[in-house]
């Protein structure tokens, strides 16, 4: 009836398990309670969970991230520590339980913190910035949102039924395979991604679509702000990259569940296959986190310096060579697992080429500060952070694809160290930034700007404290993932890094209080305008938080920087002629119901409950179906409706709350020229 | 408020443009799913020869068998294109009785497709032999549950065209399932000729 689910999925193995079980319990059944305590289940349900608006599935996919990344941070406080005091003893991890532990920080790192946070961002933003009402297909859109979700609650409920992977975040066979781990684990960690995946493909052909079929008039493709063409590059990758991801977990589960042969020792398996179609999919991956956030520096860095983004076409170039690049690279994850010295040196060339590009943009957002007017915005302090920091990972990075110095490096922390540089500020600063400069556009009130540039100081401390010495730790020979050692020279670098994950975990405080203190005098830091910053792309043509339909009249792009010249023509909050009438799409129950349904099924999958997954594969369908069918998802908003809510926002904004445009009058070439005015 | 003849007018030009969408929309869907079929073709192709001391393609293919379900399902793709015809020419009993047609053939290629594998399957030829049988089933089965998906699709829209009439949605539908058809006659002709054909050579 309940397949291999009995009583003892409950961790009682471990007090520190059962901890984390508490935790995870306690923290749902609090929420819970909170909720019916403000009997805000209706207004849940009806206007946020079964909502089809881009800005709201957007704002619930980064409440995701933000959710997830406590817990995968939880994950690396406890290994730091674990790694801190485990010299000739055991630490206070059992070692199946801190392999668990390293196992679900990559996996929620990767797919429920970076991806939701930047699949949110690009929700909020991207239709707006191209002028469009929404993104192509709303409802799609709110079925990836559930699916996402779904994969974070496979996770996060195996914390107290059963046991996640102990196979890391990669999950390499044999070791993965039913063999060597015959637990639930490793199918915790198959179905999440399976499910979320799924949800991650729909999201990206969204994205193609919407950016390729949806842009407002005179809004060509050499006009898309570089957010936008980061996300068209990323949303491109998804479509090609994700299928793999789908393909190879979907081996694996049938060689764990149904007995086939794909990866196994024995009866014709071949485990290089799954390092092939893993990094097919993993490479590009890598990419589809970072290129969003290269899109976010080029938008803050060209704001804050109050100047136009240097060189654009060269970026948007270096981000489509870099999209194409990324398909190229994949063997350079696994150089010394057999290939030929000729074919790992055509890998290993191919990733020094990202070098180029990628410099190139460095170059750009160099130039665009150059003699720009820099406002130091915890945004931009983010960007210059990142820039620093990340250029240090790039040489790490050209250093480990040499094949002869990887063999050296390969599996050491000297590669833990190196993709973590690149990703906490290549993706995650970035992020972050984006959170800072754009938060006003979806709540209509600023951050606080105090709290968020003390998050930024303890984040990039930090980091530097908690990296730094894996690096030399990597020199120094000591392999990633171990549980305890030996060598007591290791001791001291693993205690600064310690201290590092302590700051950071000072900075995740900051920003928490940095919400609630924005929260709190949110009055005080309204943003009246829907332009906080003096912003140069269209999304800041709209309200803050924008009108459900963004765009009372759709604008007319004749720039790269359209809100900008909006501005400096004095036409940016007249009222047009005449409003029209706008179809808006309905909100959908189907949404967060298919989510249920495929967390369920991903859940009967796990415990081979088979009659539940066959009802709630069935169920799904129907759903499907039953969408399939439905010819009235839309709805008409009147004109006298939108005149209403445009009057009553064009008659807030003021002569006073406008930007100043007197100094920003361009002058010569946009390449540095400086710029006349106030000193 | 405008007045209700006004309101169905826009929301008809925002259905043809959202229309419009979908189709470009549905064609990048079929690129994720061709990608899905590229990958189990190279992995089929990696462990065709690890039949692991089990049966080989040479014992357990038959060609006749094969041909049988190219037939039924190449002539499904072209009863599928008539239907569309006749969804042109507005004729919507003609669009139920051909897309009826299509429904059978489909239905008599996996009819076929299960006899082959249950005959493998009690030569003790499952997917749980070899790598090359895990692979043949994976891909050979994806292709089957995708015209499987495929024939309750066409269940669905045959109850649409009896109910709604060719609307312009109905319409834009019968055309993406015709898509999704005619690409997994594509991935059949692949099949037929990465898999049966140099299986028997």
């Amino acid at each position: 009836m309940l397949g291999r689910l009995t009583i003892d999925a409950i961790p009682l193995y471990s007090w520190v398990a059962m901890g984390g079980a508490a935790v995870t319990v306690g923290g749902g059944l609090a929420v819970f309670l909170l909720i019916t305590y403000l009997r805000a289940w209706k207004v849940l349900w009806t206007d946020w969970l079964t909502s089809v608006d881009h800005k709201k599935i957007g704002i619930m996919y980064v409440v995701l991230a933000l959710v997830m990344l406590v817990r995968g941070f939880v994950d690396a406080l406890m290994m730091r520590a674990q790694q801190a005091i485990a010299l000739n003893s055991e630490g206070y991890l059992p070692p199946e339980h801190f392999e668990q532990i390293f196992s679900s920080h990559g996996t929620i790192m990767i797919f429920f913190v970076a991806m939701p946070f930047l699949t949110g961002l690009i929700n909020i933003i991207v239709p707006q910035q191209i002028g469009a009402r929404d993104v192509a297909f709303p409802f799609l859109n709110s079925v990836s949102l559930w699916m996402t979700a779904a994969g974070a609650g496979l996770v996060l409920i195996s914390l107290a039924v059963g046991k996640f992977s102990t196979a890391g975040w990669t999950g390499y066979p044999p070791y993965s395979g039913i063999d060597y781990n015959p637990g639930v684990g490793v199918d915790y960690w198959l179905w999440a991604l399976i499910v979320s995946g799924v949800g991650s493909t729909a999201s990206g052909i969204n994205f193609i679509v919407t950016i390729v079929k949806n842009r407002c008039p005179g809004m060509t493709y050499m006009r898309m702000p570089m957010f936008t063409w980061t996300t068209l590059c990323i949303s491109i990758l998804i479509a090609f990259a994700f299928p793999a991801l789908t393909v190879v977990a979907a081996q694996l589960a049938l060689d764990r569940t149904l007995g086939f042969h794909f990866f196994t020792n024995g009866d014709g398996g071949n485990m290089m296959l799954f390092a092939n179609l893993l990094w097919i999919w993993g490479h590009p991956e890598v990419y589809i986190l970072i290129l969003p956030a290269f899109g976010i520096f080029s938008e803050v860095v060209a704001t804050f310096s109050r100047k136009r983004l240097f060189g654009y076409t060269s970026l948007v170039y270096a981000t489509a060579c870099i999209a194409i690049l990324s398909f190229t690279v994949w063997l350079h994850h696994f150089f010394t697992m057999g290939s030929s010295a000729n074919v790992n040196a055509v890998f290993g060339i191919a990733t020094m080429i990202i070098a180029v590009p990628t410099g190139v943009k460095i170059f750009d957002w160099m130039f665009t500060m150059y003699r720009g007017r820099i406002e130091f915005h915890p945004s931009m302090v983010f960007t210059i952070g990142f820039m620093v920091t990340f250029v240090i990972g790039g040489v790490t990075g050209v250093l480990l694809a040499l094949p002869p110095a990887d063999y050296l490096m390969h599996n050491s922390t000297f590669l833990v160290a190196h993709f973590h540089n690149m990703l906490i500020p290549g993706a995650l600063f970035g992020y972050f930034a984006g959170l800072n400069y754009w938060f006003p556009k979806a709540f209509g009130f600023k951050l606080d700007a105090k709290w968020g540039i003390r998050s930024f100081w303890f984040w990039i401390i930090g980091f530097y404290l908690a990296f730094m010495p894996l690096y030399v730790l990597g020199f120094m020979g000591m392999s990633r993932r171990m549980e305890h050692y030996a060598d007591p020279n290791w001791q001291p670098y693993l205690i600064v890094a310690a201290l590092g994950a302590v700051c950071v975990l000072c900075g995740i405080v900051c920003i928490a209080i940095q919400l609630y203190v924005s929260a709190k005098n949110w009055g005080s830091a309204r943003d009246v305008t829907g332009d906080p910053w003096n912003g140069r792309t269209l999304e800041w043509a709209t309200a803050s938080p924008p009108a459900p339909y963004n765009f009372a009249v759709l604008p007319e792009v004749r720039d790269i920087d359209a809100f900008h010249e909006m501005k400096l023509g004095g036409v940016a909050y007249l009222p047009p002629g005449r409003y029209e009438d706008i179809v808006m799409p309905k909100s959908s129950g189907l949404g967060p119901i298919l989510g249920a349904l495929s967390f369920v099924l991903g859940f009967a999958m796990v415990w081979y409950i088979w009659w539940l997954a066959a009802v709630a594969f069935v169920l799904a369908l129907v759903c499907v179906g039953i969408r399939a069918s439905d010819d009235n998802t839309d709805f008409v908003l009147p004109a006298a409706e939108v005149a209403k809510i445009e009057a009553e926002r064009l008659g807030q904004v003021t002569e006073a709350d406008m930007h100043d445009m007197r100094d920003f009058q361009p002058i010569g070439p946009a390449s540095g020229a400086p710029l006349a005015g106030r000193v | 408020m405008a007045d209700s003849a006004q309101v169905a007018e826009l929301l008809e030009h925002e259905e043809k443009k959202s229309l419009e969408s979908r189709e470009f929309g549905f064609w990048v869907y079929l690129m994720t799913d061709a990608i899905i079929f590229a990958l189990l073709f190279a992995s089929y192709v990696v462990l065709s020869k690890n039949s692991a001391a089990g049966p080989t393609s040479n014992d357990l293919f038959d060609l006749g068998h094969t041909a049988g379900e190219t037939v039924l399902l190449l002539v499904s793709s072209l009863t599928f294109g008539l239907a569309t015809i006749a969804m042109a020419a507005g004729q919507s009993g003609r669009v139920v009785q051909w897309l009826f047609v299509t429904l059978l053939l489909g239905l008599g290629f996996l009819a076929m497709e299960m006899v082959e594998f249950y005959g493998m399957i009690a030569k003790g030829a499952g997917p749980g032999t070899s790598g090359f049988l895990s692979a043949f089933f994976t891909l050979v089965g994806t292709h089957g549950l995708h015209v499987a998906f495929g024939s309750l699709g066409i269940c669905v829209m045959i109850g649409q065209v009896l109910i709604k009439g060719l609307t312009l949605p109905v319409r834009s539908r019968l055309l993406r399932l015709g898509l999704f058809w005619h690409f997994l006659d594509i991935v059949w002709i692949g099949i037929f000729s990465v898999v049966y054909l140099p299986g028997v050579m």
